[in-house]
């Protein structure tokens, strides 16, 4: 039985890496060719291992710049286990990598940034935003493109509160469309995830009435639904159930052809997803960090125009001083290159966002002071 | 063999102290797994802010934790009991067919095969779950809804392919080699002279498989489907797959129901803080637990079956 467990681990791990090697073939060409044209900026004489941990929602975005940044580095390697949020932070806490991918940024509640501060002794741990993941609400309903929903709407379908697709609150947010009774079924990551976060953190900023629930990694129980594991597990759930609906990061979304609905935004304009629309809604954030310290505050109900409200931003949480003169050195590099213009730029065919102009310069200013 | 008896070899003193400490270290691992579990969960338990028996959910993650076993510890036990009354009659089908029934050349083919079904890594059967038995299942779940509703199983207004009984299925099948492939050792194993002889007498190979193939692997098909038990309860991401990790207690099984203590972990483990990790090494307790229960269990129906089996030979 255990070893039958450490079996199903060691698949696992294998799928999983193969998936991975999967996405990068998709886009190999992309990525070749515009680090062949445009090499990417670096020191010739950075040389090393970096070892970074964290985040599985910006693992794709890493093994792409990881990929770029080593042909023309080669005497670096980077090794990034996208073992999850939780677990980079701790290791990064704990030492063992030198920075944390994280979907969230240091938690105040958790005393995360006072432990984080205590591991980079001389200085300070930083938020930097680099991977803006947009969350596509998907659904399979044949002959109904470009489904509208509003917030409340949203929060009433995962609340199992609106049961059928022709429930009067969905044909209000569509007047126009032809709606069938199909039961909804509505499913959640049945892990604990950062895009679950970041829904409900939409949901219960964009309506409160109908969503109770205090924002977690883990669904909410009470809220039912059915769970799938992993956005992989989301994506293939949806197309192949008929009356489905969920939320999954854009890539998976367009990786596997599924229906996006239309997400109305403070203003109540119904948006598309797109990289830009939802790069709207990153430049209307407020910077809620101080210093070099970049931690967001995300406005859901954003009255930007064409902003889509439903966007996660992935940070690298680092030193920005007292990390050892190696690591320092090699992360100042890799994040260098990760937040020019090229280095977000090849993030786009992935299905990510770039972030915003504004935003980047500061990030690039952070990440000159790393020491 | 008398003669050396009482001679003492060189080796001895060096076996018995091997052999000695292979068995100590056994049991020193199992109380260090033990103590190791206790110590990490008690944190986590006592930081509950609500009943771990219970609570009908599971954010130990939350500023304020709260996380129950009680549906989980249902979701376990069920499927694993319904993969087993699923699984144990076709095993002992299948057994019986390779010792009793096939050519010998189709035998050895099927005993392979049976074999190498065992082998299968579990995250197959997930992924092979998730990606066609659950669209499949639909169908039929709907018309056992349709038509047997009344038997309160079946019964309930929503029918989803994710389901307990899609999930007991998969494990079904994963458990059925191992308790085909035991029951067909046990069942080769049975006296060839009684077989002959209720053949003399005039029995049919049913009569003579009932009189005394049956009886006598009895308890060797009882331990190999306890084995299958055990291995359903702590399998995890083939269910992680494809349950649908709802916290509700309910034993309609064709509806948006079930999860084990397993899949939880599986589920749970990458993103939990410290009170999440203590939670769910507590949850492994529970399963630890179940399974030295339903273990013990399958040890006395065994002695007992035994004694009886000598009794009557």
């Amino acid at each position: 039985m255990k070893y039958a467990g450490r079996l199903a681990a060691a698949t696992i791990a294998g799928v999983l890496s193969l998936a991975a090697c999967g996405t990068d073939d998709n886009t190999s060409t992309a990525g070749g060719t515009s680090s062949a044209a445009a090499p990417v900026q670096g020191d010739d004489t950075v040389k090393g291992t970096i070892n970074a941990a964290g985040s599985s929602a910006q693992a794709n975005a890493i093994a792409e710049w990881k990929k770029n940044f080593q042909s023309s580095n080669p005497g670096v390697s980077i090794n990034y286990n996208p073992s999850g949020s939780g677990a980079g932070v701790q290791a990064f806490i704990q030492g063992t990598v030198a920075f944390a991918g994280s979907d969230s940024a240091l938690n105040d509640e958790k005393g995360e940034p006072a432990q984080a501060d205590a591991r980079c002794k001389t200085g300070k741990a930083i938020n930097l935003p680099m991977v803006t993941g947009p969350v596509a609400v998907v659904y399979n309903l044949p002959g109904v493109d470009g489904l509208q929903l509003s917030p409340k709407t949203i929060a009433g379908i995962f609340n199992s509160k609106i049961t059928k697709w022709d429930d009067p609150a969905i044909k209000a947010d569509n007047p126009d469309a032809k709606l069938p009774s199909t039961a909804i079924q509505a499913f959640h990551r049945s892990d604990e995830s950062g895009t679950s976060d970041n829904f409900t953190k939409f949901l219960k900023a964009t309506a409160d009435a109908d969503w109770p629930y205090e924002p977690a990694k883990a669904w909410p129980a009470e809220a039912q639904g059915q769970g799938a594991k992993g956005s992989d597990g989301i994506a293939s759930s949806i197309k192949s159930t008929e009356g489905a609906v969920s939320y999954v990061e854009l890539s998976f979304a367009e990786n596997s052809q599924l229906q996006k609905a239309k997400v109305a935004n403070g203003a109540g304009e119904y948006v598309e997803l797109t990289p830009e629309s939802a790069g709207k809604t990153v430049e209307a954030a407020e910077i809620a960090g101080t210093g070099n310290d970049l931690k967001l505050k995300i406005d859901y109900a954003t009255k930007a125009a064409g902003a889509y409200p439903i966007v996660l931003v992935t940070y690298e949480i680092t030193c920005e001083k007292g990390l050892a003169a190696e690591d320092a050195k090699l992360v100042k590099s890799f994040l260098g290159y990760t937040a020019s213009d090229e280095g977000q730029q090849a993030l786009t065919s992935l299905g990510y966002a770039p972030l915003p102009s504004s935003l980047l310069t500061k990030v690039r200013g952070a990440v000159e002071a790393i020491a | 063999m008398r003669r050396s008896a009482f001679r003492r070899s060189r080796g001895d003193g060096p076996f018995r102290f091997a052999s000695t400490g292979a068995g100590v270290v056994l049991l020193a691992i199992m109380a260090a797994i033990g103590v190791f579990l206790v110590v990490k969960a008690v944190p986590a338990l006592q930081a509950n802010t609500s009943h771990f028996a219970t609570e009908p959910t599971w954010q130990p993650n939350a500023t304020e934790p709260v996380f129950g076993i009680g549906a989980l510890a249902f979701g376990t036990v069920l499927s694993s009991l319904l993969a087993l009354v699923i699984a144990t009659p076709v095993a002992v089908g299948v057994a019986l067919f390779i010792s009793h029934y096939a050519p010998r050349r189709l035998a050895s083919v099927l005993g392979y095969v049976v074999d190498l079904l065992a082998a299968v890594p579990s995250v197959v059967y997930g992924l092979w779950g998730v990606t066609f038995l659950v669209p499949f299942m639909l169908g039929p779940s709907k018309f056992l809804n349709d038509y047997l509703g009344w038997i309160p199983l079946f019964g309930g207004d929503t029918v989803v392919g994710k389901s307990m009984l899609t999930a007991s299925l998969v494990l079904a099948i994963m458990i059925l080699p191992i308790i085909a492939a035991i029951s067909r050792e046990v069942f080769l194993q049975a006296p060839k002279m009684q077989e002959e002889a209720a053949l003399a007498l005039g029995a049919t190979r049913w009569e003579m498989i009932r009189m005394s193939v049956l009886p006598f692997g009895r308890p060797g098909v009882i331990s190999a489907a306890m084995l299958g038990l055990g291995r359903a309860m702590g399998e995890t991401i083939a269910v992680a797959l494809i349950f649908p990790a709802t916290f509700t207690i309910s034993f309609r099984i064709l509806g948006p129901y079930g999860n084990s203590i397993a899949a939880n972990i599986a589920n749970g483990f990458g993103e939990a803080t410290e009170v999440g990790r203590g939670a769910l090494i507590a949850s492994g307790l529970v399963l630890f637990l179940i399974t030295l229960l339903v273990n013990m269990a399958a040890r006395f129906v065994i002695a007992r079956r035994k004694e009886y089996a000598r009794a009557a030979a």
